[in-house]
């Protein structure tokens, strides 16, 4: 098992309540790799703890990334949420942790 | 063939760094044009708080700062234009000050445009009761042309689906997302500098682009293109290597160059930034850019084309150079996005620091106890919150490194949220007496009490555009 870090890079961000998380890989064959792997069902399990929703995933081929949405992560978001992130800021840096059973490409 | 147009960003949020501008402008006097983003999704609502107390402060004071900044080098005849959405609730406010300050300069001879209409408060109070209740904050509520009817579902929340009756009392702002169109047409007509109010954050570069090139605005492809480029810099150093996964690679780091786009006549541009400055502009940061805070990517959804990021192509074009290219577009929806804003309770966060033997579980008990004794004399919370910083309390459950009995220290936050001010207020009072009454070793208490802070609840919903009149013109 090695962190999701190595294979890839990310950036998340907010809209109201939700957040999304867009996973970028570092290879073309990390890319293949995260198309089968890093599934919407997977990244939902994770971030259950939060309280997200039912998570989509867009795919963003020409930029060798995934598009993640988080409805609902944020316990209010902005201005509302009592939580020392309420902007998702630390949501990328938190799914580059996730362990995967990825070959080191 | 049309010249490519230079376009910088100067400001990404409300509070960003004040000597960006003159910088830039020191660095690179042949921009085109600055654009300053000061708008989050609350912002509005802060102003509104602020102009309850001081009616003439509804907009973001410190660009007229910025502009004193550029005195000098408009003094020595620096062309650069300025296109920004500093005018917050009240542009022809912010227009007023910052002509004090050319007219001081003796640089009478700028011209500022006004960009209004976006605040739909008093349209949307009409809808909902058409014997309106509803003034905004601060101010009478203008006449419009004619009588509006929305149905109650036209204002229901994207999120939730919720009815905006639902909140209708509490509202405080009700702001469309404006397009490029009257930004382009203040340009036009001979701005220098042009204020606005809320519109989308890319369009404060799609409106120099449409007025340089003279696109038309059913030219959807170079809309497209230029959106994207507005979205790549309306966060200021977010592309330029801030914010980055690999942040601590950049070079420069501490001190990164704000971003400029080369636009040309296709939509297509080079992301780059002034020489000579900290950070990095390479394809993985413009990537990461790219999808920051989007949605689907084949709709990304602006007043001035629906855009999609599916088209893309991203290339190295030279050091600290960027092409993007391709994106695609086709005619925006018949709506504008709405952020509205309402008024729903009062929070307060107080922190202290913890440190010692079982650090962690003496700060949980120690914000255990504090609700607990605020709650036995009659304070009631609709929610509260103890998080123990150092422990990965910001994803709280997800990433942990090592068990909380590792930690020799911790940041004790505490959280409450109240539909009146008073119980937060007393919030404010109990928590640094834990300095005596809590567990040895607790300090980090020398900032004092903490601010009780209003919540407004964030409302985003969709108005026909045939409801909303966007108006540019000269400040008189």
């Amino acid at each position: 098992m090695i962190p999701l870090r190595e294979i890839a890079h990310a950036r998340s961000g907010d809209k109201g309540n939700s957040a999304n998380v867009a996973v970028f890989a570092r290879s073309p064959a990390a890319y293949a790799w995260l198309r089968v792997h890093l599934t919407a069902a997977a990244v939902e399990t994770y971030f259950k703890p939060l309280g997200v929703g039912a998570v989509t995933r867009y795919e963003v081929p020409n930029l060798e990334a995934l598009n993640f949405i988080l409805p609902d992560i944020l316990a209010g978001g902005g201005s509302r949420s009592l939580r020392i992130d309420s902007q998702g800021k630390t949501l990328g840096m938190a799914l580059l942790e996730m362990q995967v059973a990825a070959p080191k490409f | 063939m049309i010249r490519p147009v230079k376009i910088a960003n100067a400001a990404g949020f409300w509070g960003d760094q004040p000597e960006a501008a003159a910088r830039l402008v020191a660095a690179q006097p042949d921009l085109d044009f600055l654009t300053l983003d000061y708008l989050a999704e609350v912002s509005l609502s802060i102003m509104a708080i602020i102009r309850a107390k001081d009616p003439a402060a509804g907009y973001a004071r410190d660009f007229v700062d910025v502009l004193r900044s550029l005195v000098p080098f408009y003094q020595a005849g620096g062309k650069t234009r300025i296109v920004t959405n500093a005018g917050g609730l009240d542009p022809t406010a912010c227009a007023r000050a910052c002509r004090e300050v050319l007219q001081a300069a003796k640089l009478d001879h700028l011209k500022i445009f006004t960009v209004t209409g976006d605040d739909v408060l008093s349209v949307v109070g009409r809808a909902l009761r058409p014997t309106s209740e509803i003034e905004p904050v601060g101010r009478k509520a203008r006449p419009t042309a004619e009588p509006i009817s929305l149905g109650d579902s036209r204002l229901a929340n994207l999120d939730t689906g919720a009815p905006l009756s639902s909140i209708a009392a509490r509202l405080v702002t009700a702001n469309a997302y404006l397009g490029s169109a009257p930004i382009a047409d203040a340009l036009r007509a001979g701005a220098d500098i042009v204020i606005t109010g809320r519109v989308a954050d890319p369009s404060l570069t799609v409106g120099p682009c449409l007025a340089h090139f003279g696109w038309k605005l059913t030219d959807y492809n170079q809309l497209a293109s230029a959106t994207v480029a507005g979205h790549l810099i309306e966060c200021g150093t977010q592309v330029t290597g801030g914010f980055s996964t690999d942040w601590l690679d950049v070079p420069g780091n501490d001190d990164i160059g704000f971003p400029i786009v080369e636009v040309s006549a296709d939509g297509s541009c080079i992301v780059t930034k002034p020489a000579g400055t900290g950070g990095a502009v390479t394809v993985p940061i413009v990537k990461e850019q790219l999808l920051y805070e989007i949605g689907d990517p084949a709709n990304y959804l602006s007043p001035d084309a629906t855009v999609s990021f599916l088209t893309l192509h991203v290339e190295s074009a030279g050091e600290n150079r960027v092409r993007v290219s391709g994106a695609t577009g086709h005619a925006p929806t018949d709506s504008y996005k709405v952020s509205a804003t309402y008024r729903d309770g009062y929070k307060a966060h107080g922190q202290l620091t913890i440190f010692g033997h079982d650090a962690v579980r003496k700060a949980r008990h120690a914000g255990e106890g504090l609700l607990r004794r605020l709650q036995a004399r009659g304070c009631s919370f609709r929610e509260t919150l103890i998080e123990c910083l150092g422990t990965g309390a910001s994803v709280r459950g997800i990433v942990s490194r090592m068990s909380d009995t590792h930690l020799v220290e911790t940041v004790l936050r505490v959280s409450v949220a109240a539909d009146t001010k008073d119980p937060v207020e007393r919030f404010t009072k109990e928590i640094a007496p834990l300095v005596t009454c809590g567990p040895q070793g607790v300090t980090g208490y020398a900032t004092g009490r903490p601010k009780v802070l209003p919540i407004f609840g964030y409302w985003p919903t969709l108005i026909p555009k045939t409801s909303v009149t966007p108006i540019f013109k000269p400040l008189i």
